[in-house]
């Protein structure tokens, strides 16, 4: 007697986003299987891998990230070579400069970095702000005046700057806003109903359900996930079939794990490849957990994770 | 799976005779699918319904018990398909790959290698805990026994993938009392192996061309009275591999197909040999979705710091938060002179809080009270986390071992400060930032 297979069919389907313009663009979501059960459907859209630049240039960088980039010495240089990165589907720019905490730049100046990226590179652009919801509000408004017509996805949009940064990018400048709420199904529900009460299209939005590091309190991601594609594909929730980007990198290379150099922790063995793998590792746990795309940092994290994903298709 | 009120009622004998203490048959039965009663409680029942009830509540998916000593681990006995569910009951245990096509050199910088990975991560203890010892073509018993002779002095569980009876009769002659795993069962050779394996009292691994195979040796297996199996279903590449581990376990789970109710092997090495990033990718990948042993070529630090930790976090209860234990945690080579701070003991805060700290390069005693494994704002409302608490841990704890008197507290809790004040006389009470991705710029403007 043979195994009896029987599929898991699913009505619903995520939403299906296209970020970018032109030939250069990569599409987001439109599955409706858990991610990567071939078996039950086909993939219709595969995940996608994107590069993490920051306006801080490459000092934060892992050494072996640095080595990658070198020559580069202007924004520019360092967006085009993210973006030829092998592996790599789209750029992901991070304001991190604008913290008040931290640099503290100012608008402008980041603005202008978020032009020379742009003038430097076709490929899709997601661009992130600098965690300080306050200066987010103004910044990521101008990100998407200053980017119109390229179709990015502006990220960090939260419950706090809802109104200012969901409208700016999603009403007057007709970008991708990205909802970013704090790995809590409701809440990540919650941000896109009142997204979309804005009058913003419910095909225009993308998440940030929130993310961790492997080993720091990733349990809540996984089941934050995991139910999050559950509703939206067995109860079809249209308030959570938004696709899922999931930035990566900027949880996992602060950690101890991959922070600790080699001469503090000798029996750790070399810090690049304890980074990348807390990276991959990470990535990959979020892709089987339901993200339709990743933003990473180091360039042998995107050549394997995007083979991964190759593998699984 | 849980039976029906209705479906048990079906196999009482209707006698509503009450020696059970219920007035109907039919009570009885709401009580049994209740868990309330037990089946035997009725005098009356046949056999056949027992043995027929005690199949059909029988957990979908066995638990299998390998190695021995304090090296035995259970695989299996899962119930649900998320973690959200309910707790995931067996960790996914990892392996490190020999091979008698490996030279000798390679071996024994292998087995000088696995030993090193040995530390703690919140109370468990993290090491490589399974040993994967491959017979490769045309290998004979002499090369295979000596190998796994070698490879049993590291005293871990191993698993002997080799799909020859006679070479793996031999090789369980030197280590069956160790408990491995035989792992290379197929078609073909089910019967020998069988026999093998039963001897040795050992669990045996079932693989084969594709999941129809599997499941017919299986079947053929528990026809033979052989239920201590795993189900290896490394595939010929990774997307067959993904697929035959979510459908052996949605089989067992969701459509009650006890066939393939046993746990798996996922063999990475024969599906990204010599790509060790992508390995580490799969064994994120697998441990997410239902691999109960992974094989790896290397399990070094670099792997086994962020998986162990993926695996800690994946393997909790649901709705029970992980806590870490209380004391004073000297970070940055804090002594008696350096500053104190506080938080409460629920692990996520602690690991992204202490994370802060170390990154502030700031020397710190970081105090951790009991506050029942809550975050900051749940445990206070509680009142787990409020001045009586931190100022009796303080005085208990701290005073005798710590000489600095500033107490730095969470933002979210400013509102304890006065009380703080009032009950730890002699301290400087300081209020921290709310978040911790504030600590690093409080710390160092504190100094
Ligand atoms: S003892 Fe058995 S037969 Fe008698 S009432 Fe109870 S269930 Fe029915």
């Amino acid at each position: 007697m043979p195994f009896n297979q029987k599929p898991q069919k699913f009505n619903a389907k995520i939403n299906t986003v296209t970020i970018g313009t032109g030939d250069k663009t990569v599409t987001l979501g439109g599955n409706s299987t858990f991610p990567f059960y071939t078996f039950d459907a086909p993939t219709v859209n595969t995940p996608k891998v994107g590069v993490e630049i920051s306006d801080l240039g490459l000092e934060a960088l892992p050494e072996g990230a640095k080595a990658y980039y070198e020559g580069c010495t202007t924004m520019a240089d360092i967006a085009k070579k993210a973006a030829a990165m092998e592996g790599a589907d789209f750029v992901a720019l991070v304001l991190e400069g604008g913290d008040p905490n931290g640099e503290d730049k100012p608008v402008e100046d980041l603005i202008a970095v978020v032009k020379e990226v742009a003038d430097a590179v076709d490929c899709p652009l997601v661009v992130e702000g600098c965690k300080n919801v306050e200066k987010d509000s103004t910044l990521l408004a101008k990100v998407a005046e200053a980017l119109q017509g390229r179709n990015v996805v502006v990220m960090s949009e939260k419950e706090e700057n809802y109104k200012a940064v969901g409208a700016a990018a999603g009403l007057a400048y007709n970008q991708i806003v990205g909802a970013e709420s704090a790995v809590d199904i409701n809440l990540a529900k919650q941000l896109n109903v009142v997204t979309t009460q804005l009058g913003i299209n419910a095909q225009n939005i993308v998440m940030n359900v929130g993310t961790a590091c492997a080993g720091y309190g990733y349990e809540y991601v996984v089941s934050t996930m995991d139910r999050i594609k559950g509703a939206a594909l067995g109860q079809n929730d249209n308030m959570l079939q938004m696709p899922i980007i999931t930035p990566v990198a900027s949880e996992t290379w602060g950690v101890k794990e991959a922070s600790a150099s080699e001469a503090d922790m000798p029996e750790w063995g070399p810090q690049d490849e304890r980074g990348i793998d807390m990276e991959v590792m990470t990535a990959a746990a979020d892709l089987a957990s339901g993200s339709d795309a990743v933003i990473l940092r180091h360039p042998q994290s995107v050549a394997a994770v995007s083979k991964m994903i190759k593998a699984l298709a | 799976m849980a039976l029906s009120g209705i479906q048990i009622f079906k196999l009482t004998p209707k006698k509503n005779c009450k020696e059970c203490g219920c007035p109907t048959c039919m009570a009885f039965s709401m009580k049994v699918a209740q868990g309330a009663m037990k089946i035997e409680q009725c005098p009356h029942m046949s056999d056949e319904a027992i043995a027929s009830l005690s199949e059909a509540t029988a957990p979908p998916m066995k638990t299998i018990k390998i190695g021995a000593g304090s090296e035995e681990f259970s695989l299996g006995g899962e119930t649900v398909m998320f973690r959200h569910e309910k707790t995931y009951v067996s960790k996914t245990r990892y392996a490190v790959n020999l091979c008698t096509c490996m030279d000798e050199a390679a071996v024994d910088a292998k087995l000088a290698e696995i030993p090193k990975v040995d530390y703690e991560r919140i109370g468990e203890r993290m090491y490589v805990e399974l040993v994967n010892v491959k017979c490769a073509e045309g290998a004979d018993a002499a090369a295979y026994t000596a190998l796994v002779q070698k490879a049993a002095g590291l005293g871990r569980t191993m698993i002997l993938e080799c799909s020859d009876p006679e070479i793996a009769k031999a090789a369980l002659e030197v280590c069956k009392d160790s408990k491995p795993v035989l792992n290379g069962a197929n078609p073909s050779n089910y019967e020998a192996m069988n026999a093998v394996a039963t001897a040795a009292g050992v669990v045996l691994g079932v693989t084969g061309a594709d999941l129809n195979e599997r499941y017919d040796t299986v079947a053929a297996l528990e026809k033979l009275g052989n239920k201590n199996l795993v189900i290896d279903v490394t595939g010929a590449d990774v997307k067959e591999t993904f697929a035959n581990a979510v459908l052996v376990r949605r089989a067992a789970i969701k459509d009650q197909d006890r066939t393939f109710g046993y746990p798996s092997i996922v063999n990475l090495v024969a599906l990204a040999k010599g790509d060790l990033h992508l390995q580490a990718a799969l064994a994120s990948l697998f441990t997410m979705k239902y691999g109960s042993i992974i094989v790896m070529e290397q399990l070094t630090y670099a792997e086994a710091l962020p998986l162990y930790g993926l695996r800690q976090n994946v393997f909790t209860d649901p709705q029970k938060p992980m806590k870490v234990e209380t004391g004073i945690y000297p970070i940055n080579g804090a002594d008696e002179n350096s500053i104190v701070l506080t938080t409460v003991d629920f692990a996520l805060t602690y690991f992204v809080a202490s994370g802060e700290m170390e990154r502030s390069g700031v020397p710190i005693n970081l105090v951790i009270s009991d506050a029942g494994g809550l975050s900051v704002l749940t445990s206070w409302a509680a009142g787990k986390f409020s001045g009586t608490t931190i100022s009796k841990y303080i005085i208990e704890n701290v005073e005798p071992k710590v000489k600095c008197r500033k107490l730095v507290i969470p933002g979210k809790v400013a509102v304890l400060k006065g009380d703080l004040e009032a009950k730890l006389p002699g301290w400087e009470i300081i209020v921290g930032p709310r978040e911790a991705v504030q600590l690093v710029k409080f710390l160092k403007d504190l100094q």
